[in-house]
């Protein structure tokens, strides 16, 4: 039999805040253990939580840009178990009446454009880290640090839709997209700040029961999504094709030796117990803060994807790789110059992004250095035909270390663009006097010795000609000495 | 409403109570007259009356910007049970796998 | 300095004397020690702590020209303080030092107070008699045989033999109102909101309220002023300020309280019905208007108030694992570290009401219990809105008998909950409550009644209170019982 695999996606964004969700511990990677705890995050006695209004801004800036129903209230609960990163012995959640509900995530890419329906989107806290046994002789130890214990997050959860690996992970790369985009986090999935789990069960295609489901943990990288769902996709097919049942389980994907073990639960072990926080009010949400998260909201990076493609008329790949940041995108556009939207992309694409990745800059750093006006300027001489390539690429190299225009570049170096026909109509000229035999192998029709004039009318410039300049101008030239018929 | 052994000794589980055997019977019998005596707000009238969760309605969110109370380094752990090199230190964590 | 021992001045009176430099705070805060407390401390049992060198410390740094400037304070051990010890009454938070003061405690340092000690409780609040402390139980300082109240057993039982001339207790279900009920002392528990909880240790977050203890309305008035008011670490307080009570003596002239007399029909003690028509007629002397109703009797609030606030114990004292701070019952085995050290570390009564929770919120039973019992709290506030387009404020007993004897309810966990059957429902209302003493019945016993009025009535409360106060005097105590206690007759 034909099966089909049936697959949500839980998952769990760290919001890019300053200070944790219920107090105003810095929010900071890689601390010495337990220096960003205070009272309230530590769960120490008679403290209480009071919720991070910056939290709640991103939580609605994602909902808007999802399409999501927002509530005007919306309500905080306990969600109650035992377990040592969890410093009060709750988590601070929601649960019945969750900030966001519905709403979908289009996939530009994958999947022929459909859009992903999510169920909801609430604020919770992060719990701690517990770092896996120790061993010393017969002793064996855990070590606890609750830096992380209260950090806000989202949980987004898909309706059961996805029907792939490979929809699974364009979902989380949309989603990493989008989240940086609108500047809520910053997406580091080896971080810990994008995390994901995965419900999947098969059914018969064609068939519109939902099989048995098993959970999928760990699943802390794009490829560890794909492959985890995919083993799991054949583990379950194996067991139904030969005729077996699929056993509700929680299993955990070891990314390292990809393989899927399975997690032995107490039968009551989800007695979770949720309840209204006594300690934190109602959230409510006023219809200013609706508005504003609404006009805070950018164009959305899979419409700019759509523009540039259809708009700009750039390559799909291009479009892609330009939306990749908003930074980036945005970068990008402030340098188009006027028609000329594919020389930018070109020169973004090799020229900046080289640029970025041998120093490690991001996007920010790279515009304090070569704000966009500068490289823009640039772009139209390149395209004005005013620069020969390689002083183009020196002027670019030039921008990272010095200041000034391009001109004031040019004539700091001492380069002299030998930029106009009249300047250069005297070499091609004096070329073609001196190579009376190329000449007449051109004439005679052979293209290929056309190259050998090129070079040498851009030697005589002294290199500092455009060659598509001195090109036109020697078939100009050598049109004016074709003997007539 | 009676809460038997079984439910006595359940419950404690999930509140990770070490009940002693002797007192389950006993613990049973008193919760069961306490769930008895509850019983009586059946007796009142709550037809279309919304659940009080809390008592004050909505107050101010905090700006996202720093207390003040983050403790100085060590003071965590100061109190703890057990703890080595700033970290606490619990039995071993593991998550119960099957190959 | 001449006139009377510090110790039985009040703290008004402390402040005063601090400020114009005729007592030191030092002294004021060693005199409840040295007198009263030699005399009665070791039989009465107030006490968890008592630090004398942090004593000495904090009386060193009192501001001199603070409202409370010098006023020793003793506060229940479930209030957060850095320079005592904060156990809550329990082996599971034996020793442990917190690193921040509560709000309050903050407040009332700022103003001058001096904390000269942490007082006992039932542990984590939970109990009516102080016999659930970890560290032993509180004896009534009129009877020692007697029990306190609870679960501020110690702040109250502290107050009224003269250790100190005020304190801060929690009220979840009348832990405050009770005690000082049992104890002959007033006690406010506040609207719910209006004083911090950052810091105190949570037993039923939606319901608990920190509460003042002493033995004259000014001062409750004075301290109330000091502690009360927003806290930006306090995300479940009302917005605004809390209401002024600066006019506590201003008279009940053409004011209404409600006399809900079915609630006493039967099974209040004869004593205490006595007290409500004495009290009744000071106050229509005083000239305020008795509203005879009937009211909703509160076993209805008993049952919803038992639920909820275990729900919320079940989960607020999960934290208490042994990984942190506190008790650690040593294992291989995480599970059994945490079943070891909760089962070792907390007493028969926690356990039983973290059980009660745990099943009230557990799956299957969530609607049945907890879901009911919220709806029946808004029926419940619903009853004292009604009854409050009527009255200004409500008489009615604190408690159902006078202070019962050790031992008597330890055994029946029932009959321990129903002595906070008129307690109760302002928890559930998050309305104010005044326990008022009438003075000492025949046998010696305290008797007292109590006035509830709607959220933010205490100045109401407070006026009424002292209307009450300026009619009683040494006369209304009942001949023969006039012998020289801590008791400093109403002023
Ligand atoms: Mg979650
Ligand atoms: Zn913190």
């Amino acid at each position: 039999m034909a099966w089909e695999a049936v697959i949500g996606l839980e998952c769990h964004v760290q919001l890019r805040t300053r200070t944790k969700m219920f107090c105003g511990c810095p929010v900071a990677y890689g601390s010495e253990p337990n220096t960003n705890v205070c009272p309230v995050c530590l769960g120490l006695p008679g403290a209480l939580p009071r919720t991070n209004a910056a939290a709640l801004a991103f939580a609605l800036r994602l909902g808007v840009a999802l399409g999501c129903t927002i509530r005007a209230e919306s309500v905080f609960a306990r969600k109650n178990y035992f377990y040592p990163d969890m410093p009060k012995n709750y988590q601070i959640t929601q649960y019945e009446r969750t900030l966001c509900e519905g709403g979908a995530l289009p996939l530009a890419r994958e999947g022929g454009g459909r859009a992903i329906a999510l169920t909801r989107i609430h604020c919770e806290e992060d719990a701690g880290k517990s770092f896996h046994p120790e061993r010393q002789g017969d002793r064996r130890w855990s070590r606890v640090d609750l830096n992380r214990a209260g950090v806000p997050l989202l949980e987004l959860v898909t309706e059961p839709v996805l029907r792939s690996p490979a929809e699974c992970a364009a979902f989380l790369t949309e989603l990493r997209r989008l989240v940086r985009w609108l500047g809520v986090s910053d997406g580091d999935m080896e971080k810990g700040q994008l995390r994901c789990d995965a419900n999947v069960s098969l059914r018969p295609t064609g068939s519109t029961t939902l099989g048995t489901k098993t959970e999928l943990k760990n699943l802390n990288s794009i490829k560890g999504v794909e492959r985890g769902v995919a083993a799991e996709i054949a583990r379950q097919t194996a067991l139904l094709d030969a005729g077996e049942r699929v056993r509700q389980a929680t299993l955990l994907y070891d990314a390292d030796h990809e393989r899927l073990a399975v997690m032995r639960m107490k039968e009551h072990a989800h007695d979770y117990r949720y309840f209204p926080d006594p300690d934190l009010p109602v959230l409510r949400v006023s219809e200013a803060q609706r508005a504003e998260a609404t006009a805070a909201s950018p164009e959305l990076p899979w419409a700019r994807e759509a523009r540039y493609r259809d708009a700009l008329e750039l390559p799909a790949y291009d479009a892609a790789v330009l939306t990749e940041s908003r930074d980036l995108g945005d970068y990008y556009e402030a340098c188009v110059p006027p028609g000329e939207p594919k020389l930018a992309s070109n020169w973004v694409m090799t020229e900046v992004m080289r640029v970025l990745k041998t120093r490690d800059w991001s996007v920010a750093e790279w515009a304090a250095r070569v704000p966009a006006p500068r490289l823009r300027e640039l772009l139209a001489r390149v395209a004005a035909r005013e620069l020969p390539g390689p002083v183009a690429k020196q002027v670019f190299a030039w921008f990272l270390e010095q200041d000034g225009s391009v001109a004031e570049l040019l004539e700091r170096h001492g380069v002299r663009v030998a930029g106009g026909d009249e300047e250069l109509l005297p070499i091609v000229r004096a070329v073609l006097d001196e190579n009376p035999g190329p000449v007449a192998q051109v004439l005679a029709g052979r293209d290929a010795t056309f190259g050998f004039l090129v070079g040498q009318a851009m030697k005589k410039s002294g290199g500092q000609a455009v060659p598509q300049v001195l090109q036109r101008l020697l078939r100009e030239e050598l049109a004016a000495r074709t003997p007539r018929p | 409403m009676a809460i038997d052994r079984a439910e006595a000794a359940r419950i404690a589980e999930l509140a990770r109570l070490d009940l002693p055997e002797s007192e389950l019977d006993r613990v049973a019998a008193q919760l069961s007259q306490v769930l008895d005596f509850v019983a009586r707000l059946d007796e009142l009238d709550l037809e279309g009356l919304e659940p009080t969760a809390f008592a004050p309605p909505h107050a101010a969110l905090r700006a996202d910007l720093p207390d003040g109370r983050t403790l100085e380094p060590g003071a965590a752990t100061a109190s703890a049970p057990e703890a080595e090199f700033g970290y606490f230190i619990v039995p071993p964590v593991v998550e119960n796998l099957e190959p | 300095m001449s006139g009377p021992a510090p110790w039985r001045l009040s703290a008004r009176e402390v402040a005063a004397a601090v400020r114009d430099g005729s007592l030191s705070p030092g002294d004021a805060a060693d005199a409840g020690f040295a007198g009263p407390g030699a005399r009665f401390e070791g039989e009465v049992h107030a006490l968890l702590a008592s630090d004398a060198s942090a004593r000495k410390a904090a009386a060193a740094r009192v501001p001199r020209d603070g409202v409370l400037a010098g006023v020793p304070v003793l506060l229940k051990d479930n209030l957060c303080t850095v320079d005592h010890p904060t156990t809550c009454g329990s082996r599971i938070l034996e020793g442990w030092r917190s690193p921040y003061d509560a709000t309050v405690v903050r407040r009332l340092r700022e103003a001058g107070a001096v904390v000269v000690g942490k007082g006992n409780m039932d542990e984590f609040a939970m109990g009516s008699s102080t016999e659930w402390s970890a560290f032993g139980p509180t004896r009534n300082p009129y009877d020692p045989s007697r029990v306190p109240g609870g679960s501020s057993g110690g702040p109250a039982a502290a107050v009224a033999y003269g250790l100190v001339p005020v304190a801060l207790g929690s009220d979840t279900g009348g832990s405050v109102r009770q005690p000082a009920a049992f104890c002959g002392v007033y006690g406010l528990k506040p609207t719910y909101g209006r004083l911090s909880r950052y810091g105190l240790v949570a037993f039923g977050s939606s319901l608990d309220q920190v509460g003042v203890f002493a033995r004259h309305v000014g001062d409750v008035a004075e301290v109330y002023r000091a502690v009360a008011g927003s806290d930006p670490f306090d995300a479940s307080m009302l917005e605004g300020p809390a209401p002024d009570v600066s006019g506590w003596a201003a008279g009940v002239r053409g004011l209404r309280f409600g006399w809900p007399a079915n609630l006493w029909r039967e099974g209040v003690d004869g004593a205490i019905v006595a007290a409500l028509e004495r009290a009744a007629s000071w106050l229509e002397r005083a000239g305020a208007t008795r509203v005879p109703f009937e009211f909703l009797p509160g076993a209805f609030a008993v049952a919803a108030y038992y639920l909820l606030a275990t729900a919320e114990a079940s989960s607020n004292l999960a934290r208490f694992d042994g990984v942190r701070y506190g008790l650690r019952m040593r294992s291989d085995e995480l599970a059994t570290l945490y079943t070891r050290t909760r089962g070792a570390g907390f007493g028969p009564e926690v356990r039983r009401r973290i059980l009660l929770g745990t099943y009230a919120l557990s799956a299957g039973y969530h609607d049945a219990f907890y879901l009911k019992a919220q709806r029946a709290r808004t029926r419940i506030a619903h009853e004292y809105a009604a009854a409050f387009a009527r009255c200004d404020w409500m008489l009615m007993p604190v408690t159902p008998s006078l202070p019962f004897r050790l031992g008597e309810k330890t055994a029946d966990p029932l009959a321990m909950y129903l002595s906070d059957v008129f307690t109760i429902g302002a928890n559930l209302a998050g309305i104010p409550g005044l326990s008022v003493p009438m003075g000492l019945e025949a046998s010696g016993l305290p008797v007292s009644v109590q006035l509830v009025g709607p959220a933010d009535a205490e100045p109401v409360l407070l006026r009424a209170a002292r209307a009450l106060e300026a009619e009683g005097d040494e006369r209304n105590i009942p001949p023969g019982h006039e012998k020289e206690f801590a008791w400093p007759g109403k002023r």
